[in-house]
């Protein structure tokens, strides 16, 4: 791996640039590895990373049916927080943040992770007990939230509308930690950085099947380059969990729907932080391109097609033109879809499963890139030691036959 | 958006429905009497299935009635729907 650095910069730029090498390889799958991880989006790519620099598990792949950062990592609004409602969420995704934070020295690789902060509006009078509820359970638990008055949104963010619409801005809860990193340079970073300690990542290579011994272990995957042999399969599929694991026998509550976002024309830099709002429903950031990124919801029905309905987008942008009416004159530049596995309360999914060997880092829903670091960190942890780590224990699958759900679906942490 | 072919209706587009999710799933009839896991499945387990998904959908905005369909979740075309209580045409998964 060729080191990035000031000196190597201004080196290949005297040279013209024609120094660089490729920064990952691109291998032929071998018969055998230690271990499998099904999916090379972030959270699965992080995972190889995790396992061979912090467990010593180097003899690992990971299998992309497409191409790495092509699916939920390359699709999101690339918001970052850790304002949940419950002890068990927010210690996950502070777990993530404080990752973020040391990721791009860690990586040798910039992911212009930007803490610009993320600001939820509050419209209504139940917002405002709830966010404030978010505040006082954040703060106890030794994360960053803090309320704002009205004025005060408005100068944390003074394109901000807070009067002159249908539901006016009461106040808001920032997090000041939070902010917004660079999608596509996650999933380059970790694939960089894995490749280098022998990590093999194999692109066009879907998995069509699990394959099973006499016991009912796991012992390998099909995938359409043949068949690769594996003690341990992490499957970090995102919107296909249940599509990968079915081929296992093992059901996951999971609901897959397309969540939509949309990036406008760039402009120059006019929008400081992320603000989001779950009861008008639109959240929006500036990338550092210029364009404006903005989040719509997800369709109301399950589907696999990446693509939803024009009244959801509409949707999104009657709230943002109402909350920002400069804005109302922009044109979009692109939209898009992703399919997103949501489960029953809003939480993830992390750990073993009925299936010896088997893994599964799913249910992430409309919210997973926030949590990349801290969910590859502690899935890693849970294949190298066949048990979950402290952090994802109460993330595990049967909490919905002993009733202990996460639920930051009741909490409205999420915007769904 | 979706025209959707409301079977006391006719056409109607998307917005006018809400969608129900997973059809014929029914009830455990005594509760108390089965295991947890067979409750949790009740609950939770969904097929999320990627192709063919027989659902509940409701002609809100319209008649207010819930009828079935059944749909293919890589296109989303409607394949068919049906009324309650009626068994999917053929192609249905339930």
């Amino acid at each position: 791996m060729q080191p990035f650095s000031g000196l190597s910069l201004l080196v290949q730029g005297l040279r013209g640039q024609r120094g660089w090498t490729p920064q990952w390889r691109s291998p032929e799958p071998k018969p055998a590895y230690d271990a499998l991880i099904v999916g090379g989006g972030g959270h699965g790519l992080g995972t190889a990373f995790y396992l061979a620099s912090e467990h010593g598990i180097r003899n690992v792949a990971v299998l992309e049916k497409g191409w790495i950062g092509g699916g939920n990592t390359g699709r999101n609004t690339t918001i970052i927080r850790s304002n949940y409602l419950f002890a068990e969420s927010a210690a996950l995704y502070d777990h993530a943040v404080q990752l973020w934070e040391g990721l791009s020295q860690k990586l040798n690789y910039n992911v212009m992770f930007s803490q610009r902060g993320v600001m939820m509006l509050a419209h209504t009078v139940h917002d405002m007990q709830v966010a404030q509820r978010h505040v006082h359970a954040n703060r106890a638990a030794g994360v960053d939230n803090e309320w704002l008055t009205p004025a005060q949104a408005q100068a944390f963010c003074p394109l901000l509308n807070i009067g002159d619409i249908r539901y006016p801005v009461l106040g808001a809860a920032l997090q000041r930690r939070g902010g917004t990193a660079r999608h596509d340079a996650v999933a380059w970073g970790y694939a960089r950085a894995a490749d280098a300690l022998g990590v093999d990542i194999i692109e066009n290579c879907e998995v069509t099947g699990i394959r099973r011994d006499g016991r009912g272990a796991v012992e390998g995957v099909e995938t359409t380059r043949g068949t690769i042999r594996a003690a341990r399969v992490g499957v970090a599929a995102a919107g296909h969990t249940s599509v990968i694991m079915k081929m296992a026998d093992v059901h996951v509550p999971l609901e897959s729907y397309p969540l939509q976002a949309l990036v406008s024309e760039p402009v120059k830099p006019v929008f400081p932080c992320v603000v989001m709002s779950n009861t008008i429903h639109a959240y929006i950031s500036q990338s550092d391109k210029g364009e404006l990124v903005i989040g719509a919801g997800t369709d109301a029905y399950t589907s696999y097609t990446q693509r939803g309905g024009l009244h959801i987008t509409s949707h999104a942008l009657e709230a943002i033109c109402e909350l920002f009416p400069m804005f109302r004159r922009l044109r979009m530049l692109r939209c898009w879809g992703g399919i997103v596995d949501v489960t029953p309360d809003r939480s993830p999914i992390i750990g073993k499963t009925p299936v010896p060997g088997l893994y599964v880092n799913c249910g992430w829903g409309t919210g997973g890139f926030k949590a990349t670091p801290g969910s590859a960190h502690v899935f890693a942890w849970t294949l190298a030691h066949d048990a979950p780590h402290a952090i994802n224990a109460p993330f595990a699958l049967e909490r919905f036959r002993e009733g202990n759900l996460i639920d930051e679906a009741a909490a409205a942490a999420v915007a769904h | 958006m979706l025209l959707i072919d409301c079977p006391y209706c006719g056409e109607r587009p998307e917005p006018e429905f809400v969608y129900g999710g997973q059809a014929h799933i029914a009830r455990p009839r005594t509760p108390a009497a089965v295991e947890a896991q067979q409750w949790a499945d009740y609950l939770y387990r969904r097929d999320n299935s990627r192709g063919i998904h027989a659902e509940r959908w409701r002609h809100t905005h319209g008649c207010g009635r819930f009828f079935n369909a059944l749909r293919d979740t890589t296109t989303d075309h409607f394949l068919a729907t049906y009324r309650v209580g009626e068994k999917p045409p053929a192609g249905g998964t339930a």
